[in-house]
């Protein structure tokens, strides 16, 4: 009987049942091909850069021994291929000038890459991401975490049925859309508020300064209203409304995910309904949060419109919250349309989405393997 | 246990109770205010400069009369070309992961996670990557082989690539779901009466889950047309004397046209009624196409249940 079934089923079938689920594999590995296509091909154009400097520092030493001769280092070019002739001997001149390696120049802090001298520092770009990304955070984690506690534990039924879409609603919004609000709308209102909440700020200030005394100036410089009316503030309120969504709905899944039964022990056990979110079910989502919160930050970290139009885009170095700053995705996104191609410049903007792509990876890389797999095992057989 | 330490602790308890009771609360009213206000406030300043000609015309006198249509041309246009490229391929991804992996394989965790990794790919990236891959790799290889020069230049079909790659993700995420709503049994069926697995697939679960691939592709153009970042370099241009009409011109693109505007006009005083109506619209492109997909969603799910 058995025989007679494979009989009846044609060669050509079988060889088309091959090549489809085939065709299904090679096609599923995309999305890893994907990443690594992103990878090699972000690498490549900031290959001048990266594989470049050795080479880029060499006709220097031979200039130095040949003297004037400009057209040696538009000939020397054995790597970075056709586009970087054209910039070549611009490049090198600035390079005299300077007389300092481009990872020196790389690890300066001034970020000018326009001018007789450029300085492509990226400390304050680094420092002012980083800055941005912290107000986002400090904004939106309580919000966010407190909100989706209530719509898995207190809300009813139908209360939450509304809570839910209205946060989509928020996800929904294209990030242009949010910049354009910061830009036009709270950064009225952050102005406004400003001008009455410095003693509120001192305050604040001071209180962190006390449990803190190491940092205490830091705190002051942190938070001391500026004349500048755009600012990492005004920036990391829009960021922060970007963010809440995804540290929203992350967190919900995670609290939902736990089993019934831990809720149903302590209650049983005599605790208070808010005693078993606080105390027995968020510490058995905390993995979940944790994820959430690592994801917001992944997401303020690359955002780039938002940035680019609410942030001020000046790439000063300084902690505190009221200046402008130049985020590290809103340097990409303004200056390589007008990046002169496969220039220094070009290079280092392309190796600046490496150092984005490569804190989203890992941030991705740790919920993927630590985070979820903890979730996971803990729930096993609950 | 003295009286003192007795009467101490409820108070104590209270306090707690008043903060762990009322925090989130506040924070999830102050959440759908807060969502409600953001809406409201773009309706208000968006719908007095809402007109058949804004929708129909061109931008005139920099921007403070006409229209926008060139920019929705465009961007519906990209969308369209992006969910061509990239449903196909997420349609393919999702069968792969709920119809052929083994929940062990380590092929199948690998696309996972290669998944889950797109999806957390800063924007800025997939733009440089548009440039380094599809306009400097791909765009310039065909450019040598036909001796051309117009591939290798910021197109409509490099943004629509570079978007698809971006939405792909959610296309893959979706339509998953749907395939996993397909009964078990109507596999078992078809494959008892001697359909292939193949033949399975193709004739009976997709048919099934053709709501959810729409779903997904509807998901993912709303993600799309929202996305500025990754299509600055790669094609979207401020303004364009005509439409475009092949897959190599440029385009012009409504958040690209909000950004351009809001950041770099000459007059942004002026155009910035227009500038809130050009937002309305953008935001009503895409929450019509996610209301669409929850709505088809919610049927799916209802209908299975």
């Amino acid at each position: 009987m058995a025989q007679f079934l494979h009989k009846k089923r044609p060669k050509s079938q079988i060889i088309g049942e091959f090549f489809a689920e085939w065709g299904i594999r090679l096609t599923a590995s995309f999305s890893i091909v994907v990443i690594f296509l992103i990878f090699i091909f972000v690498f490549r154009e900031a290959g001048g850069l990266i594989f470049g400097t050795a080479k880029e520092l060499k006709p220097k030493v031979e200039k130095k021994v040949e003297g004037a001769d400009d057209l040696k280092p538009e000939i020397y070019n054995p790597e970075t291929g056709e586009i970087a002739k054209i910039k070549e001997p611009e490049k090198k001149s600035s390079k005299k000038k300077e007389e300092k390696s481009i990872w020196e120049n790389l690890a300066g802090d001034v970020w000018q890459p326009v001018g007789k001298e450029p300085k492509y520092g990226i400390l304050p770009l680094l420092s002012g991401t980083i800055k941005v990304t912290l107000v986002a955070l400090f904004l939106a984690t309580p919000l966010a975490i407190f909100a989706a506690i209530y719509s898995a534990f207190f809300a009813s039924r139908r209360l939450r049925e509304w809570i839910k879409p209205t946060v989509e609603i928020l996800a929904g919004f294209p990030s242009v859309v949010l910049g354009f609000f910061c830009l036009v709308t709270i950064v009225k209102g952050v102005n406004f508020i400003t001008t009455f909440i410095q003693p509120g700020l001192d305050a604040f200030a001071s209180g962190l300064g006390y449990i803190m005394p190491f940092a205490d100036s830091f705190f002051r410089e942190a938070f001391t209203i500026s004349e500048f009316h755009y600012s990492s503030f005004v920036g990391g309120i829009g960021l922060g409304l970007a963010v809440i969504p995804i540290i929203f709905t992350i967190t919900e899944d995670a609290l939902s995910a736990v089993p019934k039964s831990y809720r149903e022990a302590s209650l049983a056990l005599g605790a208070t309904e808010w005693e078993t979110a606080f105390k027995v079910m968020l510490p058995a989502a905390l993995p979940g949060v944790v994820a959430a919160v690592l994801l917001g930050i992944g997401r303020a970290f690359g955002e780039t419109m938002i940035a680019l139009m609410a942030t001020g885009n000046a790439a000063l170095m300084s902690w505190n919250i009221f200046h402008p700053v130049r985020t590290l995705a809103a340097t990409i996104g303004s200056e390589t349309g007008e990046v002169q191609w496969g220039s220094l410049h070009y290079n280092i903007l392309f190796f600046l989405g490496i150092l984005l792509f490569i804190v989203s990876f890992t941030i991705n890389a740790i919920t993927e393997l630590f985070v979820k797999k903890y979730l996971a095992k803990k729930f096993q057989g609950a | 246990m003295n009286p003192e330490s007795v009467a101490q602790k409820p108070n104590k308890k209270n306090v707690l109770e008043f903060f762990a009771l009322g925090l989130p609360a506040f924070s999830a009213y102050a959440l759908i205010i807060l969502i409600i206000l953001l809406l409201a406030h773009f309706i208000w300043h968006g719908m007095p400069g809402m007109s058949w000609a804004f929708l129909t015309e061109s931008p005139r006198n920099n921007n403070t009369e006409g229209g926008i249509f060139p920019a929705i041309y465009g961007t519906v246009i990209l969308v369209f070309i992006m969910s061509l490229l990239g449903v196909p391929i997420g349609t393919a991804t999702a069968v792969y992961l709920s119809e052929y992996a083994k929940q062990s394989s380590v092929f199948a965790r690998a696309v996972r996670f290669g998944v889950n990794t797109l999806a957390g790919v800063p924007s800025i990236v997939f733009g440089l990557f548009g440039v380094g891959f599809f306009m400097q790799f791909i765009g310039k290889g065909i450019d040598t082989t036909l001796g051309s020069d117009m591939w290798s230049k910021p197109s409509l079909l490099w943004s629509a690539a570079t978007l698809s790659v971006l939405t792909l993700p959610v296309v893959i995420v979706s339509v998953e779901e749907a395939l996993r709503t397909v009964p078990q049994e109507l596999r078992a069926a078809s494959l008892a009466l001697g359909a292939t697995k193949w033949q399975t697939i193709w004739k009976v679960v997709l048919p099934n889950s053709l709501t959810g691939i729409l779903t997904g592709s509807i998901l993912a153009i709303g993600r799309g047309a929202g996305e500025v970042a990754p299509v600055i370099f790669v094609g979207a241009v401020y303004s364009l004397p005509e439409l475009p009409d092949s897959l190599t011109d440029q385009f012009m693109h409504m958040g690209y046209h909000i950004y351009v505007l809001a950041t770099q006009s000459p007059n942004a005083a002026e155009a910035l009624p227009l500038q809130y109506s050009s937002t309305l619209v953008l935001l009503l492109l895409a929450f019509s196409l996610n209301i669409t997909a929850g709505l088809i969603r919610m049927r799916i799910r209802k209908n299975n249940s």
